[in-house]
């Protein structure tokens, strides 16, 4: 068990700073990211009549299916991205402590999802001509906590995933089966928002739980993981 | 032990078919359900085997992480102390207690958990808790399917539909999808550290259960469904029946176990022997 302190030390922000330095020079995973969500808000128009009162039962379902198959392709590159000329054994090696390592990834994870989110949810409002019924500003810390709910754990399954065969298929059928009550807190608090019939406030507790538990739980457990080579 | 195998063989293949008579012919016939009834005597004895094996996983998993660091180690022995006592004096101290929960059982359940982790702790090392882990886990899943499959069968005839996105059946579908997801990490993982990453992803599954369950109880209560179970009370002779499935199902799962547990140390000890003849080998081409 780690041993290590969860307090962010400059190692994360260094790391922090060299990834986003990487994804503005290469934009690898924020164009397949986006191209894959417009992919699912066009394709998904077609399954059902887009008027504005079905999607408001629909849009909140629809929306986090598309940033959580998107937030994939993104953490799928999170370590692979670090084996390359060995840089994830020179990290084994050297004394920085490993939770800032995945304290840096998992916040480098939230900040590629989140701009996803910003540019993609103007689309969504368009496209679905969605209006929120219920208090709008509710979407805010559901997004954030959300995010981060599909990102700590995200993170940490895609280091696991790491030391698989075919690991780009073996993330997802480790990551969501964990992920489903945050799922199901997402797309119900917003629907609630949306549709304005129901208050949103339970959904919002219980997705902070599971922000709290996972987030634990993955920094005590991380050293270990890194370590199993 | 290993002659204690047959007999103890022996012993749960009549037990099995003594159950098999109690449940088919022995037992009263349900009132309004009929016959479909009696495949209660299976359904509920899977799922209690199953959330049982999945415990032990649980337990495994955790004592394979911790034992590995005396600290941990030390902090998780008096957590689980501590739950025992604090299990025994709830049993006291909570009033009223939810509906159908006797205090005795709140304090069992207590002692049960620390009296398991502790048994596991002493008889098996790090290295066999982890092959139990695989062990329990298997088998585990058998006996979810076995729960998944049986319950739809009862409810098309009873309750007119396959399925229903009800808290218990959506919560050991999800459990087992969990479990599913633990095996293939096995299966697919090329690391010499698989049962660290496994038991790392049992814990997270451990933690995800409670969650599940809640999420989707209120999920549900919020837009109520016309059938869900729960409550009622059972004719003492179908609760005696029932045991008795139970317990015959405890011994077969037992005797699984037993069997796949000796062939998964007997398969470590020959990956271990080929990789010491391996290196032991002077270099000759074959």
């Amino acid at each position: 068990m780690s041993t290590a302190s969860a307090v962010p030390s400059g190692v994360t922000g260094a790391t922090l700073a060299k990834d986003l330095r990487l994804e503005w020079r290469s934009k690898d995973a924020i164009n397949s990211m986006l191209f894959f969500s417009l992919l699912v808000v066009v394709v998904f128009s077609f399954s059902f009549d887009p008027n504005a009162e079905e999607s408001r039962q629909i849009a909140g379902g629809l929306v986090w299916v598309a940033f959580l198959f998107a937030a994939v392709v993104a953490l799928n590159q999170t370590w692979a991205r670090e084996l390359r000329n060995q840089v994830l054994d020179a990290y084994r090696v050297s004394p920085a402590p490993a939770n800032s390592l995945f304290l840096a990834k998992a916040l480098g994870n939230f900040i590629f999802v989140a701009v996803l989110e910003i540019l993609m949810t103007p689309l969504f409002i368009m496209f679905y001509k969605l209006r929120a019924l219920g208090p709008a500003w509710q979407l805010l810390p559901v997004a954030v906590l959300g995010t981060w709910a599909l990102v700590v754990n995200g993170t940490f399954f895609a280091a696991v995933s790491l030391r698989t065969r075919s690991r780009e298929i073996m993330l997802p059928l480790l990551l969501f089966p964990i992920s489903i009550p945050a799922l199901l807190a997402m797309v119900n608090a917003t629907t609630a928002i949306l549709t304005g019939e129901l208050s949103a406030k339970f959904w919002i507790v219980l997705l902070s739980t599971y922000d709290v538990v996972f987030t634990i739980a993955c920094l005590l457990l991380f050293e270990l993981v890194l370590n199993a080579e | 032990m290993k002659r204690l195998f047959p007999i103890f063989g022996l012993l749960t293949a009549v037990l099995l078919s003594f159950a098999l008579y109690e449940a088919l012919v022995a037992a009263p016939t349900e009132q309004t359900m009929g016959n479909v009834q009696r495949i209660f005597y299976y359904h509920v004895p899977s799922a209690w085997t199953a959330f049982l094996l999945f415990f032990i996983n649980f337990i495994c998993s955790i004592q394979y992480l911790v034992r590995s660091n005396p600290v941990a180690d030390k902090v998780t022995n008096w957590t689980v102390i501590a739950i025992a006592i604090a299990a025994c004096i709830a049993a006291f101290v909570i009033r009223p207690l939810p509906e159908g929960i006797e205090p005795s059982s709140v304090a069992t359940t207590g002692l049960m958990i620390a009296g398991l982790y502790f048994l596991i702790k002493k008889y098996f090392s790090r290295e066999r808790a982890d092959a139990l882990a695989v062990v329990s886990a298997e088998v585990g899943v058998v006996f979810c399917t076995v729960v998944l499959v049986t319950g739809p069968l009862w409810a098309r005839p009873v309750w007119g539909i396959w399925w229903t996105w009800d808290v218990r059946l959506t919560s050991t579908l999800v459990l087992w999808l969990i479990y599913i997801s633990y095996l293939m990490l096995r299966r697919f993982s090329t690391s010499g550290q698989t049962p660290v990453l496994a038991a790392a992803l049992a814990v997270f599954g451990a933690l995800d259960v409670p969650l599940v369950y809640f999420s989707i109880w209120i999920f549900r209560t919020q837009h109520p469904q016309p059938v869900i179970g729960g409550g009622g009370s059972i004719d003492p002779r179908m609760l005696h029946v029932l045991l008795i499935n139970w317990l015959a199902f405890l011994c077969f799962a037992g005797l699984v176990c037993w069997s796949r547990y000796r062939l998964e140390i007997l398969q470590r000890e020959l990956e271990e022997t080929q990789a010491l003849e391996a290196l032991l080998e002077p270099r000759s081409p074959r």
